[in-house]
């Protein structure tokens, strides 16, 4: 199975080749991928490579948007959102003008580069601007659907690839979240957002929960949450910040007494390197980590 | 191609700018800034940029950024001189429900290309306006107004180095020098842009003629900058 940031070289340069709006903006990352496809050499007044000037990156895009483009940049996430979020924030929204931000390095998918090349805030730093589509595949096929999506409309989308996959892909008609699978009346409903699903899965294997799956956070799709929820008891799954969907879901549910378990990374900074599978087990996210998690939130149910 | 804003019939030139500015009253802190640019800005829109203020959005109009959004208030008196905005516009100055703010949005105003203020945003706009107009064959120029303080910022670098590299001919530069920077400019400002391909022209930022000569300057395979100088900023 090609990876995602394989499907995504391969879908964006087919997307250059036939739509001459699309344009691909590059910070030094992923040079060596299109070459191999050509469309540096096809269109190089469409792929531009600014370097390692991820300020620029931002900025360069939105201006090719002002002039009617559909601008997709792309490189490590913590250099494509968090080192250039003041270019995100008033070069796309503030102008009225929206791109496609395509990240690698999720979270700890480079942990062993060390916190330079970790990522676990850029979806919660996203989160904050207003009208963004954030998606967070757990598959390659949802990628190419996500990417093919955004190239067509609009609005502002990020789109977050990560070495981390699921078995099988959940192509939704649309951006909302699938059910996994239907627990009985007293069941938690759990959330588990992108990669999370496979691990979500086993943790839960033999627990009584309904399970959703979500491969695009924001917006939150609260419609589905609510229509498949038994008991106000909601688990959320993120892989990244803690918390980072926690408001949602105290939004949507402001008018019942409800209970909220938000699993994700901390915030501390976890100073090792390795890999991802031990940070996220480090985090509490690994299959035991998680399982305990749910069924410690289940226990503590204050009896009615 | 038309060399200067259409016409208007507000019948107002630059002898009531400075009238036209008094009417923005209120506490605002860039007042060295507004009056640094209002010569510059009035070149600009009398006599080089191809803008009609009735169609402020025809894909054909010459496009100008300023990037130093600091004290619009000659910006808004330029704008409302030419027709873009409404004179009456002016009073209403940093007001709640105002079109006009102490940084201008592109969102609010008639004919302004973006919403400035954070400095260091404009001119990697611009780069990348000029390089989508290339891209789609337009003649269409990008003019992008900095001052010598936004000039630190290490984004305005990122966008100098990769429009000489690019050889974006169609943009112009203009950095308005009233010395207010930190640090000053070893070899002078416009040396910054020439050792990236840019070429350059220094002028006294009060002459006219001088400003407009050196804004239409031919620079046919690479950008421009404009460099002018005015009094310091006290």
């Amino acid at each position: 199975m090609p990876t995602m940031r394989e499907r995504f070289t391969a879908v964006t340069s087919e997307l250059l080749d036939s739509d001459p709006r699309v344009a691909l903006i590059l910070a030094a990352i992923g040079i060596a991928q299109f070459k191999d496809t050509g469309v540096i050499d096809r269109h190089p007044d469409r792929v531009i490579n600014v370097g390692i000037r991820e300020q620029l990156q931002m900025g360069f895009a939105a201006g090719m948007a002002k002039e009617g483009f559909r601008p997709i940049a792309h490189t490590y996430a913590p250099f494509l959102v968090q080192r250039p979020w003041e270019q995100i924030r008033l070069d796309f929204g503030h102008q009225g003008v929206s791109g496609i931000l395509v990240s690698i390095g999720a979270t700890y998918d480079e942990a062993d580069w060390g916190r330079t090349h970790q990522a676990p805030e850029d979806v919660q730093l996203l989160a904050m601007l207003p009208d963004w589509r954030i998606h967070v595949p757990g598959h390659p096929d949802e990628v190419e659907a996500q990417l093919r999506a955004a190239v067509t409309d609009d609005i502002n989308v990020y789109i977050r690839l990560s070495t981390q996959t699921n078995d099988r892909a959940y192509l939704a008609s649309g951006p909302g979240f699938s059910t996994v699978r239907t627990g009985s009346g007293d069941a938690p409903t759990v959330v588990a957002v992108g990669p999370m699903l496979d691990v979500v899965i086993k943790a839960t294997a033999d627990l009584d929960v309904t399970l959703l799956y979500a491969n695009t956070i924001r917006p939150f799709d609260g419609e589905t949450l609510r229509s498949v929820l038994r008991k106000p008891e909601v688990v959320l799954v993120e892989p990244y910040l803690e918390g980072t969907s926690s408001a949602e879901v105290s939004q949507l549910l402001q008018t019942t007494p409800h209970r909220i378990l938000s699993l994700g990374t901390s915030q501390k900074e976890n100073r090792h390197y390795g890999t991802a599978d031990e940070h996220f087990a480090a985090h509490g996210l690994d299959e035991a980590g998680i399982r305990n998690s749910i069924t410690e939130f289940v226990a503590q149910r204050v009896p009615a | 191609m038309a060399n200067a804003t259409t016409s208007s019939n507000t019948g107002l030139g630059y002898s009531d700018l400075p009238r036209l500015m008094t009417l923005m009253t209120g506490d605002e802190k860039h007042s060295f800034s507004a009056t640094s640019t209002l010569d510059v800005l009035w070149v600009l829109y009398n006599r080089v940029l191809n803008i009609d203020p009735d169609n402020p959005e025809d894909p054909g109009r010459d496009r100008f950024l300023l990037s130093k959004g600091h004290g619009p208030m000659a910006y808004y008196a330029v704008l409302a001189a030419k027709g873009f905005i409404p004179v009456e516009t002016l009073p209403t100055f940093a007001q709640y429900d105002s079109i006009l703010g102490k940084h201008p949005d592109s969102m609010l105003i008639p004919g302004v290309e973006i919403g400035s203020g954070s400095l260091g945003h404009g001119l990697p706009i611009a780069a990348g306006m000029a390089n989508g107009l290339k891209a789609r064959g337009s003649g269409s120029r990008v003019f992008c107004m900095v001052g010598d303080a936004e000039s630190n910022e290490g984004s305005g670098y990122e966008a100098i180095a990769m429009a000489g590299r690019l050889n974006l001919s169609n943009l112009t530069a203009i950095v308005i020098d009233n010395k207010s920077d930190a640090t000053g400019w070893p070899g002078g400002i416009a040396s910054r842009f020439a050792v990236e391909g840019w070429s350059t022209a220094d002028v006294d930022g009060r002459d006219h003629g001088a400003i407009h000569e050196a804004l239409v300057t031919p620079h046919s395979d690479r950008p421009h900058v404009v460099v002018a100088l005015v009094e310091p900023k006290a």
